[in-house]
C-alpha cells in the first residue's frame, strides 16, 4: 500500500474555519504538552454528564461510517444498567481509508481526551483504545502516550490499548466486543446489541476515535462552536482521505457539505482525466464524475445521489483504468476477508469475485453480467453481519454506474484500462493477519 | 394377578426384548449416521431419517424397559435393579451385565441430551452426542458377551449383520466427511 | 402481529430440513442454505414452521411467535 503524504499544510484553507481536529499537524507525534497549548487543557465540565447534552446539542454524528448521532448513542448506553465500557475504535480496517491512523499517530490526545470524557458521561469504568495488532508502531506510541496521560493524572478511567486481529472484519463493533469478551475477533448475530450488552454483558459505547476527537473539542468550545461549520442539517468538520488520481492524495479536514468536487480541488485536483468517484471505500458507491462533482458531502445528500458518506473516502478513478477490473480485485479481497462464518458469505463471495473477473478480463464468457447480477440478491443481507451487503453494493454501484464499459467488454472481452497497474490500494500480505484470535 | 416370577417365560422375554433392544438400537445408529451424513434422495427426504431415527430412539428406551423389567422381575437370577444403571453391581456375570448397564447410562444421557438441546445448545449437544458411536459397540458387546443365546446361529447372524450395517454406515460417513473437508 | 421466522446464518451449516419441511417460504441457494421468502408465516403455516425449526440440527432456525414467545 502507497504511503500517502499529509497535505493539509501544503494546500492553503481558505477559511478561519478550519482546520480543527489537524490544527498544527506536524509531521511527528504531538506531546501532551504541545496538544495543551493547542487546545487547552482537559476542560472540566460542571457535570460529567452534561458532556451528552452539549455533544446532542452540537449534532455530532459517529465518523465511523455509520453517520448515527453521537449524544443519543451516549445518552442510549449511560441509561442502561451496571458498569459501562467505552471502546474507541482505532482499527480502521478500510485498507483506503487513513484518517485514523493519522490521528492516533500524530494527534492521540485529542482521542484520549474524548475517550476520558466520554467514560466519565456515561459512567464507563473500563475504556479500551483498539487498533488493528499488525500495527506494531502504532500500538507501541499509543501505550506511551498513555502512560504519559496516566503520570499527569489525566485518565481517571485507564485506558487500555488493545491491539484486535488484523482482519477486515474484525474491526466491526460487535467482532471487537467478541474479541474483549475472550473469543475470536469475528462479528456475532445480533441480538443483542453492544449498547445493551457488550463486553462482560455490560452496556457498551463504541465510537470511532475520530468522533471521540471531536468531543473533546466540543467539550471545550462548545456546541454552538462545533455548528460555526458546515449546515444546520450537517453541522462541523469531518477527516476524509482521499486517494487515486488526485496531484496530492492524503487526509484532509473538511466542512461537512463541502462538495466532492471542492474536494477533490483541494487534494490538488485530477492527476490525468477523471471518469468516477469512489466514495465511502469498498463498501461504497462508484459516482460517474460529472454526477457526482457537484454533490455536497453529507449522509444526506450522498444517499440521495445513491451513494453513503462511510467514513470519508472519496477515490478518483481515472478514465485510463477500468472499474470493472478494480472493483473484481476489491472483491476478490473481501472474499478472502470473510468471517467464515455464514454459507452465503463464504461460499457467494467468491463466486461473485469469480464471475466480475470473467467479466473484467475475459468478457463474461462464462455468464456475463447476466451471472453478476443473479449472485447478488443470494449473497446481500444474508449474513450476520454487513461484510457480503458492502461486496454487493459496491458490485450494483459498479453495474448502475458503467453500463456502457459493461457493454463494451461483453461485447470485445476486455478493455485496455484492465492492463493499468492497479489503483485502488489492498494490504500486503504482511499486513492482514493469519487467525481471529 | 399373579405372574410367574421365573421360568421360561420371562427369561424369554428378557432375551427377546434385548435382541429387539439391539436391533432398534442399531436402526437408530444408521438412522443418525444418515442424518449427520444429510442423505437424501428424491423419495427419501432428510427429515425423514432425522424423524424416525428420534422416533426410534425413544421406542428403544421403551424396549429397554422391558429389557431391564423382565430381567429384575426374573427371581431365578436375582439381579437387582441397581444393576441396570451401576455396572459392576450384580454378582451375576458381573461384568458382560455391567457393560449393559454403561450402555442404558450413555443411552439416557443421549437421550436426556436430545430433549434438553435447546436449552444446552448446539455444540453442547454435539460433544454430548459423540457418545453414540460409543454407546452401540458396548450394547453390541453386552449382547454377545452375556451368552445366553451365543449358540442360536440365527441370533448370531443378525448380530453380525447389525455391526456389518454400522461399519458401512459409517465408512460411508467418514467418506463424506472427506469430501465435504476437500470442499 | 403473526408469527416470523428468521436464520441464524452464523448457526446455519446448511442441513436443509427446513426447506423440506416448509417449502412454501424456505428454499435452498446453490450452496445449500436457506433463502427465505419472506420473515412473516401466515397462520395456516405456523405449525409447519415450528416444525421446521424443532428440526434444525443446528438450532438455526428461529421463531417468534405471534404472542412474542421465541422459539
Amino acid at each position: 500500500m502507497t504511503t500517502l503524504a499529509l497535505a493539509p499544510h501544503r494546500a492553503p484553507v481558505p477559511e478561519a474555519k478550519l482546520p480543527r481536529l489537524l490544527a498544527g499537524l506536524g509531521d511527528r507525534p504531538s506531546s501532551l504538552r504541545w496538544h495543551e497549548l493547542q487546545h487547552g487543557p482537559m476542560p472540566t465540565l460542571r457535570r460529567a454528564d452534561r458532556l451528552i447534552d452539549v455533544v446532542e446539542a452540537s449534532g455530532l454524528t459517529g465518523r465511523g461510517g455509520a453517520g448515527f448521532p453521537a449524544g443519543r448513542k451516549m445518552r442510549s448506553v449511560a441509561a442502561g444498567p451496571g458498569a459501562k465500557v467505552l471502546i474507541a475504535n482505532g482499527a480502521e480496517g478500510e485498507p483506503a481509508s487513513l484518517k485514523d491512523k493519522v490521528l492516533l499517530s500524530r494527534l492521540p490526545n485529542l482521542v484520549l481526551d474524548g475517550m476520558t470524557l466520554a467514560a466519565e458521561a456515561v459512567g464507563a469504568r473500563e475504556a479500551f483504545l483498539c487498533v488493528h495488532r499488525t500495527e506494531g508502531g502504532l500500538l507501541e506510541g499509543l501505550e506511551r502516550v498513555v502512560q504519559e496521560r496516566l503520570a499527569a493524572g489525566l485518565d481517571p478511567v485507564p485506558i487500555r490499548v488493545t491491539g484486535i486481529p488484523g482482519r477486515y472484519v474484525s474491526s466491526e463493533q460487535s467482532s471487537i466486543v467478541q474479541y474483549l469478551n475472550g473469543g475470536p475477533g469475528k462479528p456475532t448475530f445480533a441480538p443483542p446489541r453492544p449498547h445493551e450488552r457488550g463486553v462482560n454483558g455490560n452496556p457498551t459505547l463504541v465510537h470511532n476515535v475520530e468522533t471521540l476527537a471531536h468531543m473533546a473539542l466540543i467539550a471545550r468550545h462548545g456546541a454552538r462552536w462545533f455548528r460555526g461549520a458546515g449546515s444546520p442539517a450537517a453541522p462541523g468538520s469531518m477527516l476524509v482521505t482521499v486517494g487515486g488520481a488526485v496531484r496530492w492524495p492524503g487526509v484532509y479536514e473538511i466542512e461537512m457539505g463541502t462538495s466532492l468536487g471542492q474536494l477533490v480541488m483541494l487534494a490538488g485536483g485530477p492527476a490525468e482525466p477523471l471518469q468516477a468517484l469512489l466514495v465511502g471505500g469498498y463498501f461504497g458507491c462508484w459516482l460517474p464524475v460529472q454526477a457526482a462533482w457537484p454533490v455536497p458531502m453529507t449522509h444526506a445528500s450522498l444517499k440521495g445521489a445513491g451513494a453513503a458518506l462511510g467514513a470519508g473516502i472519496v477515490i478518483a478513478l481515472p478514465a485510463s483504468a477500468c472499474p470493472l477490473a478494480e472493483t473484481a480485485r476489491v472483491v476478490r479481497y473481501l472474499a478472502e476477508e470473510t468471517a467464515g462464518q455464514c454459507g452465503p458469505c463464504v461460499f457467494g463471495l467468491p463466486a461473485l469475485a469469480d464471475a466480475l473477473g470473467d467479466l473484467a478480463y475475459s468478457g463474461g464468457q462464462d455468464g456475463g453480467v447476466g451471472r453478476v447480477a443473479a449472485l447478488l440478491p443470494l449473497i446481500e443481507r444474508r449474513g450476520a453481519c454487513r461484510h457480503p451487503d458492502g461486496a454487493t453494493q459496491l458490485v450494483r454501484s459498479v453495474l448502475r454506474a458503467f453500463p456502457g464499459e459493461v457493454r463494451w467488454h461483453e461485447r470485445t472481452g476486455s478493455c485496455d484500462g484492465v492492463r493499468r497497474p492497479p489503483l485502488l490500494p489492498l494490504p500486503r500480505d504482511e499486513e492482514r493477519d493469519q487467525d481471529f484470535t | 394377578m399373579s405372574v410367574s416370577l421365573h421360568g421360561p417365560g420371562l427369561w424369554y422375554a428378557t432375551r427377546a426384548t434385548g435382541l429387539v433392544t439391539l436391533l432398534l438400537l442399531t436402526a437408530s445408529v444408521l438412522l443418525g449416521i444418515l442424518t449427520a451424513g444429510r442423505f437424501s434422495t428424491r423419495r427419501w427426504p432428510r427429515f425423514l431419517s432425522q424423524g424416525l431415527h428420534r422416533n426410534i430412539s425413544l421406542l428403544v428406551l421403551v424396549f429397554l424397559a422391558l429389557h431391564v423389567g423382565t430381567t429384575v422381575a426374573d427371581t431365578y437370577t436375582s439381579i437387582p435393579l441397581t444393576a441396570a444403571f451401576i455396572p459392576f453391581a450384580s454378582s451375576y456375570k458381573t461384568a458382560w451385565l455391567g457393560l449393559g448397564a454403561v450402555a442404558l447410562d450413555m443411552l439416557l444421557a443421549l437421550v436426556a441430551t436430545s430433549l434438553l438441546k435447546a436449552r444446552i445448545g448446539y455444540r453442547g449437544w454435539r460433544r454430548v452426542h459423540w457418545m453414540a458411536y460409543a454407546c452401540w459397540p458396548v450394547a453390541l458387546a453386552h449382547g454377545l458377551g452375556i451368552g445366553t443365546d451365543r449358540n442360536a446361529t440365527w441370533v448370531f447372524a443378525l448380530t453380525v449383520a447389525c455391526a456389518a450395517a454400522v461399519l458401512a454406515a459409517g465408512t460411508w460417513r467418514l467418506a463424506a466427511v472427506a469430501r465435504l473437508e476437500a470442499r | 402481529m403473526s408469527a416470523t421466522i428468521r436464520v441464524n446464518p452464523i448457526a446455519c451449516t446448511g442441513h436443509g430440513m427446513c426447506a423440506e419441511l416448509l417449502p412454501e417460504l424456505i428454499r435452498l441457494d446453490p450452496w445449500g442454505y436457506p433463502v427465505l421468502s419472506s420473515s412473516v408465516v401466515p397462520g395456516p403455516l405456523a405449525d409447519h414452521a415450528r416444525r421446521a425449526v424443532h428440526a434444525c440440527p443446528a438450532l438455526a432456525l428461529l421463531l417468534t411467535e405471534a404472542s412474542g414467545k421465541h422459539r
